[in-house]
């Protein structure tokens, strides 16, 4: 499958009462790159996802999935066997125990329902495995959601605000799961507001305003695009703050915190002059500390940015 | 027709899980118990046929009972789960939207004719006890088969009135208005039309075909005309008999009533967004 990207979306448009969930959305995603979506609520992510599932039908555009066209899948099969999907408000059969459900799912999925014990072994449910799962706990549907969605190993998974209602620990162990996944050639979309998880998670971010795209790339490209400041923190010896000061150059901004603390405000391209020039000229200095612009301060960059274009 | 399968079992062990078989069963023993106790009572007096008598009275049970349970029970399976959120990750897997109607009904339409056979079962068993000789144990068997059928027919009927609505509630309704109209106002439309214009407009013919029409009376049919026996039983005189309704009208009749309303779900659901 040298050819085929995983995903890709040509000019496609999703309508609900004139409102344009999706609109004009062009997207190409490869085999085993994964990417996180971001966005308000309402932003047309889980719309999105829906019409690459097949849930949906695009009222304009072309959506193919490893190669295959989506209106074709409604009525055949054989895309969606290759699809994993945990969507945002998992819902299972109250009165089926989790393993039940998972062999239940296996079997649609061809999946030898003998494997399932493992799968609900990785995702830490082996011992609530014959519990109903009207007793589950939101984190504990959460990882049978998971657990499906790992169902007959899938080339594209797709997980909609997959981390929401897991404990920190499971959060780590989830994302070590996606990693895995990544790794082995699957093709990982996600959706989700934890910024400062996905920032150390995902290698490929989206971001989408109002049903459109309006920035995509990994977080170095957005950061070399979007080219916000950079913060320097410096901390001198008591007292010397204001002595610093004096030595910082021009064209920075530079606010004093208190009389050995600054900070520094610096376009990111001067970062390794500043820091030059301040090891050698500032002897005062105990430390240093640097804060690159986040996920979060980017998200909020795209997004003001699209409302003034 | 793997998946289809899948989604039958499934949604017959749902009903044993739920305890929805257990009731249904139980209740449709209890009816059958009782009316063939009280069916025994003039049948040696009258010299009529003990069995013909229970036949007759589980016939005029099962028209009322059997589609009441079968839409209980159907009219939930698609927007309930919907609404629950369900149908949507069963959507993603490999199996189509006909799959999951089919194997619903099917699965639905086992429990629901597992329940009426051992039901009617019994009754059979307690007049075999009894030691009863009858010619008409064939008879006995229709009116099982066609119980069968018209359970399955309301089954399929109540999963076209799932696919429609967004709410279950809806749905409730709707599902209660089909029972009513088909099964109860009908009959009495039909007998209102009779009587106010003297038989002058309605002639035998289209009474006939307005019978077979409708599931409910086509059932009746079946069962209440087929039998020597039964007939007298049940107080028909042939006569009364001689149109469409004496023959393979009534059964094809059921037939499409299981049919179309199938076909009507699955053109429903297909076309729904979620």
């Amino acid at each position: 499958m040298p050819t085929d990207p995983a995903i890709l979306l040509e000019k496609v448009t999703k309508t609900f009462d004139q409102q344009n969930a999706v609109n004009d959305l062009s997207l190409e995603i490869g085999a085993g790159e994964s990417v996180a979506l971001l966005g308000h609520n309402g932003a047309g992510k889980t719309t999105l996802i829906k019409l690459i599932l097949g849930l949906m039908r695009p009222d304009k555009g072309n959506i193919r999935i490893l190669g295959e066209e989506s209106t074709s899948r409604h009525r055949g099969k054989n895309a969606h066997g290759f699809l994993g999907y945990l969507p945002e408000n998992i819902a299972f059969y109250n009165s089926m125990s989790g393993a039940e459900t998972l062999a239940f799912f296996a079997r649609l999925k061809h999946h030898p329902v003998s494997d399932c014990a493992r799968i609900l072994e990785r995702v830490g449910l082996a011992e609530a495995a014959h519990k109903r799962v009207g007793h589950y706990s939101k984190g504990m549907r959460q990882r049978l959601g998971l657990a499906q969605a790992l169902l007959g190993n899938p080339r594209i998974l797709m997980l909609d605000e997959p981390t929401t209602g897991l404990d920190p620990e499971l959060r780590n162990a989830f994302y070590d799961i996606v990693r895995e996944l990544e790794d082995s050639g699957v093709t990982v979309i996600l959706s989700s507001h934890a910024l400062t998880e996905l920032e150390a998670h995902t290698r490929k971010i989206a971001i989408m305003r109002k049903g459109q795209l309006i920035a995509s790339g990994t977080i170095d490209d957005l950061r070399r695009r979007a080219n916000l400041p950079v913060h320097i923190r410096l901390i001198t010896r008591p007292g010397m703050g204001a002595a610093c000061a004096e030595k910082i150059p021009d064209g920075i901004g530079c606010e004093r915190i208190n009389d050995h603390g600054l900070d520094l405000t610096l376009p990111s391209e001067r970062k390794i002059d500043v820091l030059r020039h301040l090891s050698a000229t500032v002897p005062e200095l105990d430390d240093v500390d640097i804060r690159l612009p986040s996920l979060g301060d980017l998200y909020m960059h795209f997004q003001k940015e699209s409302v003034v274009s | 027709m793997r998946e289809l399968v899948i989604i039958a079992i499934k949604e017959f062990r749902d009903g044993i899980r739920n305890r929805w078989f257990l009731g249904a069963t139980a209740a449709l023993v209890l009816f059958s118990l009782s009316l063939t106790f009280l069916g025994s009572a003039p049948a040696g007096t009258v010299g009529v046929d003990q069995l013909a008598v229970t036949i007759v009275s589980l016939a005029s049970l099962s028209v009322f009972l059997l589609p009441l349970m079968a839409l209980l029970l159907s009219y939930d399976a698609l927007v309930g789960e919907v609404e629950r959120g369900t149908m949507l990750l069963l959507l993603t897997y490999p199996l189509s939207r006909s799959d999951i109607i089919i194997g619903k009904f099917l699965g639905q339409t086992l429990g629901l004719g597992l329940a009426t056979v051992l039901g009617f079962g019994s009754a059979a068993l307690v007049l075999v006890y009894g030691g009863i000789e009858s010619a008409n144990w064939m008879a006995f068997g229709v009116l099982i088969g066609s119980s069968v059928v018209l359970g399955a027919a309301f089954v399929a009927l109540g999963l076209a009135i799932s696919a429609m609505p967004r709410q279950r509630s809806a749905a409730a309704a709707l599902a209660f208005g089909v029972w009513l109209c088909l099964v109860i106002v009908y009959d009495m439309a039909l007998l209102g039309a009779l009587v106010a214009d003297g038989g002058e407009g309605i002639s035998a013919p289209v009474f006939d075909v307005l019978l077979t029409v409708n599931p409910a009376d086509a059932f009746r049919m079946i069962n209440l005309s087929g039998f020597e026996d039964v007939r007298v039983a049940a107080g028909l005189v042939i006569s009364d008999l001689e149109g469409i309704g004496n023959g393979f009208a009534p059964v094809l009749s059921l037939g499409m009533w299981v049919v179309v309303p199938l076909i009507l779900a699955v053109v429903l659901f297909r076309r729904k967004q979620l």
